[in-house]
This record gives structure tokens, C-alpha cells and sequence, in this order.
């Protein structure tokens, strides 16, 4: 398979990250455009590995798509100049428009506007929870996650890392039974 | 030292996140506010922001942070912080992911972790929304709002435009 030119993997993943909006989820799809259909560099089936083990790890979905695209393509060098690449645009342009902002703090005019943009902030917050929940809340065990992570953060004052870190090993405790089947049938 | 500071905190959020995302504004939201970083307000404003700007949500909220919190230093070591945990766990075990993606106990952690993340975004909407939602007005922009989002299907930079629209309206009329 031909290799790609480190200047070429930073120029794709840069107009990948200047040009998505809606973050890492939007991006997925550009990548693909880029690096399996128009220049090759990936199988459809290569990328679907990737998007998968991705979203699996812990991370930003857009950097751990660029370092793990990056790192199969040219090694930890690739991984660099690609997660520099998807970041530098959204950098750039909120480092230009921080100081605007702290600045505009306290205008009147600006303060109404954000007044009602708090508002819609937190419908969309609550529509992406609402999305992911019809994925994640398959039947009432797992119904009782995420019952259980609202009563320990409401009412038991828990850590959000504290609460991740019970579900997935109770998650993993009772997945055993059929952990133990798959080794049965790999063996 | 603040530098320091700002890495390790942001690691810890690269390290804790589990699907990417809105997933992340829990978490972000409790150790900005915990360390005196952003108010909520200036929390959710930067969420705004990055649904009007190219790029991840995380790394548009880690460079506002450094930056504000530490200058142009702060917002390189806020966004490396948050890199870093992927880059490790990408560089070392890339080859062990693809046969451990697929592993039951693997999947099975996965089916606590899930509805455990829409608990706590479940959360955050009711710790940020008492917050930002303010008088009758911000319920009024607020059930607008998920009107376009839902019923109209509106895309979100839309649903932001007019909600601030109407923000300046409703303060002005």
C-alpha cells in the first residue's frame, strides 16, 4: 500500500478539523471521504475497525481517531502531525476569539444574548443525553446505572470518576458467565 | 504551579471520558467549577461556542481554560493534557485493541459505562439548568428551543442563533 506524505496527513486532518462543525461525531464521516474513498489509504473495513476501537477507549473521539489513523498510516510520527493537525484549527480560532469574549463580559447587549443561548445550551445538552439514552438504556439492569450514578451524584455527593469506574466493573462482573462461555468456545 | 495543574487536570478528563462528545461536558463542568476556573456561565458559554466553531467541543473548552487561566502556555499544556492520555493508550496498545475491543468483559464494562454516562448528563442538565435558566423567560427560550430542536429538527447553530435572538428580545421588549 502507498504511503502517505506526513505533509499530506497534516494538510487532510487540518481541513478535516477547520471544516466540522458539531465536533467529533461530525467528523467521522469526512475522514472517511478523505482517507478511504479519495485517496485509498484505508479499507472500508479497516475503518470501521478504527471507528470502533475509538469509541471504546476513554479520550476526545476526534483525537483518538486522527492518533490511531495517524499511527497506522506513518507510526507515532504520523499520530503527532495528525492530532496536531485536528486541533490546530479549533486552537487557533479560540485562542482569536478568548480575549474578545472575557472582554465582552459585562456588555449588556451580549449578556441578553447569552441569557437566551444558556437556555437552548441546555436543551442541547439534554437532547444528546436523551439521544444516547435510547443506545445505552436497553432493558431495566441498565436502567439501574443510570438511576444509580443520578442518586450517587445528587445524593451521595460521589465523584462523576467515582461512579464510571463502578459501572464498568460491575458491568464487567456480570458479563462473567458469558466471559467465560467465549473462552470455552475459543478454546 | 498553575501549568501543572492545568495538565494534570485535563489528562484526568481525557482519561475519564467515555464517548467522546456531550459525554464529556459532565465532567469538565465539575472540575471547572471545582477549581475556580469558569463560572457556569462562562462554562456553558463556551459549549455555545463550540457548537458555532470548527472542531471538538473538549479542545475548544481546554484552550479557552489555559488560555484565560495561564495565557498561551496554559493553553498548551491544557490541550496536551488532554491529548496525552489517548496518545498513550493509542501508542501502546494499538495493536492489542482490535482483539480486546470485542472481548465480553471489555463489551461488558461498556454496558455499565453507557447508561452510567446518560446519568451523568442527566445531571449536569439539572445542576447547569437551575443555573443559566433564569425566569420565566429562559423556560419560555428554553421549550422553544427544544421545539426547533426536536419538532423542526433545526440544526443546533440554528437553535443557538435564535435563542440568543430572542434572549436580546425578551430583555429589550
Amino acid at each position: 500500500m502507498k504511503q502517505i506524505k506526513l505533509r499530506e496527513l497534516f494538510s487532510t486532518f487540518m481541513r478535516i478539523g477547520g471544516f466540522t462543525f458539531g465536533g467529533g461525531y461530525a467528523m467521522i464521516p469526512l475522514i472517511e471521504k478523505e482517507l478511504v474513498e479519495q485517496k485509498g489509504l484505508l479499507t472500508e473495513e479497516e475503518f470501521i475497525d478504527i471507528i470502533a476501537v475509538v469509541q471504546g477507549i476513554p479520550g476526545v473521539i476526534a483525537v483518538n481517531s486522527s492518533l490511531f489513523i495517524g499511527y497506522k498510516l506513518r507510526g507515532i510520527l504520523g499520530a503527532l502531525t495528525s492530532v496536531l493537525a485536528i486541533s490546530l484549527p479549533s486552537i487557533l480560532i479560540i485562542l482569536s476569539i478568548a480575549q474578545l469574549l472575557l472582554n465582552l463580559q459585562g456588555n449588556q447587549w451580549v449578556e441578553a444574548l447569552f441569557k437566551g443561548v444558556r437556555s437552548a445550551v441546555v436543551v442541547l445538552i439534554f437532547w444528546a443525553g436523551y439521544k444516547m439514552s435510547k443506545k445505552a438504556i436497553v432493558n431495566y439492569s441498565s436502567l439501574i446505572y443510570t438511576l444509580g450514578v443520578v442518586l450517587g451524584i445528587l445524593v451521595f455527593k460521589l465523584h462523576p470518576i467515582v461512579l464510571i469506574g463502578f459501572a464498568g466493573i460491575i458491568g464487567m462482573i456480570t458479563s462473567i458467565t458469558k466471559t467465560k462461555e467465549y473462552n470455552d468456545d475459543t478454546d | 504551579m498553575i501549568l501543572i495543574e492545568l495538565f494534570l487536570t485535563f489528562f484526568k478528563i481525557g482519561l475519564f471520558t467515555f464517548g467522546g462528545g456531550y459525554a464529556m461536558i459532565p465532567l469538565i463542568q465539575e472540575e471547572m467549577v471545582a477549581h475556580g476556573w469558569l463560572t457556569i456561565d462562562q462554562f456553558v458559554d463556551i459549549v455555545a461556542v463550540s457548537q458555532m466553531t470548527p472542531g471538538a467541543v473538549a479542545i475548544n473548552n481546554a484552550t479557552f481554560v489555559g488560555y484565560k487561566v495561564a495565557g498561551f502556555f496554559g493553553t498548551a499544556m491544557s490541550t496536551f493534557g488532554l491529548i496525552a492520555p489517548s496518545l498513550i493508550i493509542i501508542t501502546i496498545v494499538a495493536k492489542l485493541l482490535d482483539k480486546f475491543s470485542n472481548h465480553p468483559l471489555v463489551e461488558g464494562a461498556w454496558q455499565g459505562i453507557r447508561p452510567a454516562v446518560v446519568g451523568l448528563i442527566m445531571v449536569a442538565v439539572i445542576s447547569i439548568g437551575k443555573e443559566v435558566i433564569i425566569g420565566i423567560d429562559g423556560i419560555i427560550i428554553g421549550i422553544i428551543a427544544l421545539v426547533l430542536l426536536a419538532k423542526v429538527k433545526l440544526h443546533p447553530i440554528g437553535v443557538i442563533v435564535i435563542s440568543g435572538i430572542l434572549g436580546v428580545l425578551f430583555t429589550y421588549i
